[in-house]
């Protein structure tokens, strides 16, 4: 077994899950990735590693900086459509929400 | 943190749930649906018909930055209550997809917050999973196009 951690278990995780769709738009480094959440940068740097250790994530030297990106091949195997979609009506319902309350205001 | 939007979708059937609770009374979140003004700008869309009666029909269309058309859709309203429900059907023109049928329930859970329901029946589960997949796909095309800029330069 070259793979050291299943990737449905990596996907399981939310923090990893918004780490795939942050790279799914851009390549970003890790600093630039840890800059999105709460969590201290080390624990953002073992989500990085776990992911890229099931090969969900590439690395790219891009001059001095390491870029991650999203192994699209990989992801074309896992069945976690929904997420992308539920954003999508989150964002809908969220455009919705800030609409009405300026309505309710005036 | 409990997600304010939530999506179910059961393996196998051809069918999902969307839920959605507002920080809002239900009357404005109905008016959202039902004025065509509001639904455009929360939707992003241009609305050429909204007919909210028994048997009434609708009918958006969505246009990209340059003024092409990219997306067309319409259906039928079969029923409407006012800030309690609407059942209607949807179709996306020159998609391939076939109709589905829509019901949106509105609860009013105390003065200030509601609860939407979008109950959607699909023709197929396959059907149902397409469309499930479509801002998964998307979102991977535009990341393989994104990184292709991003590696070419």
């Amino acid at each position: 077994m070259n793979l050291r951690r299943d990737v449905f278990q990596a996907i399981a995780d939310p923090t990893r899950r918004s780490i795939l769709l942050l790279v799914a738009s851009q390549a970003m480094t890790a600093g630039a990735i840890a800059a999105n959440f709460n969590s201290a940068r080390p624990t953002v740097s073992k989500h990085i590693q776990i992911l890229t250790e099931c090969e969900l994530l590439h690395q790219a030297q891009v001059g001095r900086e390491v870029y991650y990106q999203l192994n699209l091949e990989k992801m074309k195997d896992i069945a976690d459509f929904i997420e992308p979609f539920r954003q999508m009506w989150d964002a809908r319902f969220n455009s919705l929400e800030n609409l009405m309350k300026q309505h309710k205001k005036s | 943190m409990e997600l304010k939007t939530k999506v179910q979708a059961e393996p196998g059937r051809q069918e999902i749930f969307i839920t959605r609770q507002f920080d809002l009374p239900v009357d404005l979140i109905f008016r959202a649906y039902t004025e065509a003004d509001l639904l455009a700008q929360w939707m992003g869309t241009k609305v050429i018909k909204l007919e909210n009666e028994r048997h009434g029909s609708w009918q958006i269309e969505t246009s990209d930055p340059n003024g092409n058309v990219v997306f067309k859709a319409n259906g039928v309203i079969h029923e409407i209550v006012t800030d309690s429900k609407i059942t209607r059907t949807f179709e996306m023109e020159n998609t391939g997809f076939p109709i589905q049928l829509e019901y949106l329930t509105f609860e009013s859970t105390s003065a200030e917050t509601c609860l939407l329901t979008v109950h959607t029946i699909f023709k197929s589960v396959a059907d149902r999973d397409n469309l499930l997949k479509m801002p998964f796909a998307f979102g991977l095309s535009m990341a393989h196009d994104r990184l292709q800029n991003l590696f070419k330069n």
